[in-house]
């Protein structure tokens, strides 16, 4: 009787674990299936011709080109922007600011901001930056938009790098005579910069991505001059994806997954970066 | 200090030096008291963020409702804009079903993804799953609804005879598998924050590891896996692309997951893409739409903080 109950909890034991252990199977088979669509439906279309063309009427001589070129400038001016703001205001909560009601009020704003859905900040961009500051459907529109999208990733992850720089090494720092400011330039920030910098990477990859907010302030679908300044009309990659894939005959998705493996190529290479400084720099005390 | 030096030119010197160093020594604190203000101006970056995005979403809804009215929007039941009927219930009702086919998708998937990585995994298997698991997390959306649309709906369509190019089901299960990380990482971090001391508490009294896991485990953690489900809802509410993509464009009161629904977010970006003139009653929609969906998303955010801080078990 009571041996008989035990093996009763102990094969429901085994049944849950095998369940448990195909639930987790299950995640990871839709990833493979995910990569192998992309593949399989891509691979065909992606030559060198596709990577430097501009888009066409024709799937054969579509290209992603102008996308790509796109998609760079527009990382660049949010890694300039998202970048000198953030850090500023990791550096302001974590070595600054004062334990007091607007600091937290910071934090708790800055937790909450992340959970914004990203097409409202496409919302925001529409009213400020392309109607009220007169910027209009430019590519320096999209980047203040994207700038504040990844605002709240890159303070989290800079705020996460500075706390991991031991006290001990900054009481030396004071120790030998140097100012709070000299500490953090030229001890703290020196430190945390590995982590920093994965942080960064992290949230540009996550803004490379983005479509819904950059279709609100009005990134072009198709453009056949590349953008030459800050005032350009211009595209990006996840556009041009998902006009491909908008499209009803079955040859646009083979263009729309070419574009999709390019994407995926770049977002695989800025995550081995990321990985590769945390790696190679990060020390640990 | 002069005696340091032994001619007088020399002392002249170290006292210009010592003069030199000592403005050098003003400016830097003079500096140095600046700066703090600077860092609080970048700070306070992110505070007229949200200020501005209040104040675009309050404004522009203002404008709608000064020509539809308030409650013609939350109470009509028919969507069609550019004919002038704005009842926003469809809308919400597609979002609904979005979100109830993607929790119904990842909640299981999720959480017995944690439960496996935390209580039978072992050390090794969790440090390679667990990352690989996060890359379905890192995908951008359009490649999603891509997946949705090219290879999801096909498949449903060969098992669903009569399911149309566009519909809720395709669109809710691949919002599902994009939030199942989300669910399952923070679930596995609550998990693991449970003290061992209970799991070898149970074990001693002879329970498997099943009974560990179902009975000490996941009570125990319960408001951590809580809040992370809630905050995984609010992202599918949010999500835009795969639905946009997948789930067509027909605004539709229904709870049927095989028709064509249209989201909050799908519309925004409907008519975003159109010709939408600054000032038009279409372009003010966008911003009573999107305030709907901010409440929305907003409410389930401060949910789960709220869960996650209420209920919290410290050991």
């Amino acid at each position: 009787m009571e041996s008989k109950n035990l093996n009763g909890r102990v094969l429901k034991n085994r049944v849950m674990k095998t369940l448990f252990f195909s639930a987790t199977v299950i995640a990871l088979v839709f990833l493979v299936l995910l990569f192998y669509r992309v593949l399989s439906q891509g691979w065909g279309y992606l030559n060198w011709n596709y990577i430097t063309s501009f888009p066409a009427p024709y799937p054969e001589e579509a290209g992603i080109w102008p996308g790509m070129i796109g998609s760079l400038m527009l990382m660049g001016v949010v890694a300039v922007v998202a970048v000198t703001i953030g850090i500023s205001t990791a550096i302001y909560l974590e070595e600054y600011s004062p334990k007091n009601k607007l600091a937290d009020f910071i934090r708790v704003n800055i937790q909450n901001l992340a959970g914004v859905p990203s097409i409202v900040f496409g919302l925001l961009g529409l009213t400020f930056f392309v109607y009220l500051f007169g910027i209009g459907y430019r590519l320096l529109a999209g980047g203040l938009t994207m700038a504040l999208l990844i605002l709240p990733v890159v303070v989290v992850s800079s705020q996460e790098a500075l706390r991991s720089v031991p006290t001990e090494v900054k009481e030396a720092s004071y120790g030998m005579g140097a100012s709070k400011w000299q500490t953090i330039v030229r001890v703290i920030l020196p430190a945390a910069l590995p982590g920093i910098l994965t942080g960064i990477i992290l949230s540009l990859s996550r803004g490379i991505g983005e479509t819904a907010p950059l279709i609100i302030v009005g990134a072009a679908t198709a453009i056949y001059t590349l953008p030459d300044s800050l005032l350009s009309k211009y595209t990006v990659m996840p556009i041009q994806i998902y006009k491909w894939t908008a499209r009803p005959q079955e040859e646009w998705q083979f263009v729309a997954a070419a574009g999709i493996i390019v994407l995926l190529i770049i977002l695989l290479l800025m995550n081995a970066i990321a990985v590769w400084i945390r790696n190679k720099y990060q020390t640990r005390y | 200090m002069s005696r340091v030096s032994t001619t007088s030119s020399q002392t002249v010197d170290v006292r210009s030096l010592l003069e030199n160093k000592r403005s050098k020594k003003l400016k830097m604190r003079k500096l140095e008291n600046i700066i703090p203000y600077l860092l609080l101006l970048s700070a306070l970056v992110s505070i007229l963020t949200t200020a501005g995005i209040l104040f675009t979403l309050l404004r522009e809804t203002f404008g709608f409702f000064s020509e539809v009215s308030f409650v013609e929007f939350y109470t009509g039941t028919n969507w069609s804009p550019w004919s002038g009927e704005f009842g926003v219930l469809p809308l919400i009702g597609g979002t609904l079903l979005i979100t109830v086919i993607a929790t119904l998708v990842a909640v299981p998937l999720g959480l017995m993804s944690a439960i496996f990585l935390s209580e039978y995994a072992s050390e090794r298997v969790r440090k390679v799953i667990k990352p690989i698991l996060e890359i379905l997390a890192g995908i951008p959306t359009v490649v999603y609804g891509y997946f949705a649309l090219t290879f999801i709906t096909p498949i449903l369509q060969a098992i669903i005879p009569g399911l149309s190019i566009f519909n809720a089901l395709s669109g809710g299960i691949v919002v599902g598998v994009m939030i199942v990380p989300m669910v399952a990482s923070l679930s596995e971090d609550a998990m693991n924050a449970v003290p061992n001391s209970l799991r070898e508490g149970a074990y001693a009294l002879g329970a498997t590891r099943l009974e560990v896991a179902m009975k000490v485990v996941v009570p125990a953690a319960l408001s951590g896996i809580i809040a992370a489900i809630v905050l995984a809802i609010s992202r599918a509410i949010g999500e835009t692309m795969i639905v946009t993509i997948a789930a067509g464009a027909t605004p539709n009161l229904t709870m049927n997951p095989a028709e064509s629904v249209q989201t909050m977010t799908a519309f925004i970006v409907q008519a975003a893409t159109g010709d939408t003139t600054y000032g038009s009653i279409i372009y003010y929609s966008l911003y009573a739409v999107g305030i709907t969906l901010f409440v929305f998303t907003m409410l389930m955010n401060l949910l789960s903080q709220y869960i996650s801080r209420k209920f919290r078990e410290e050991y």
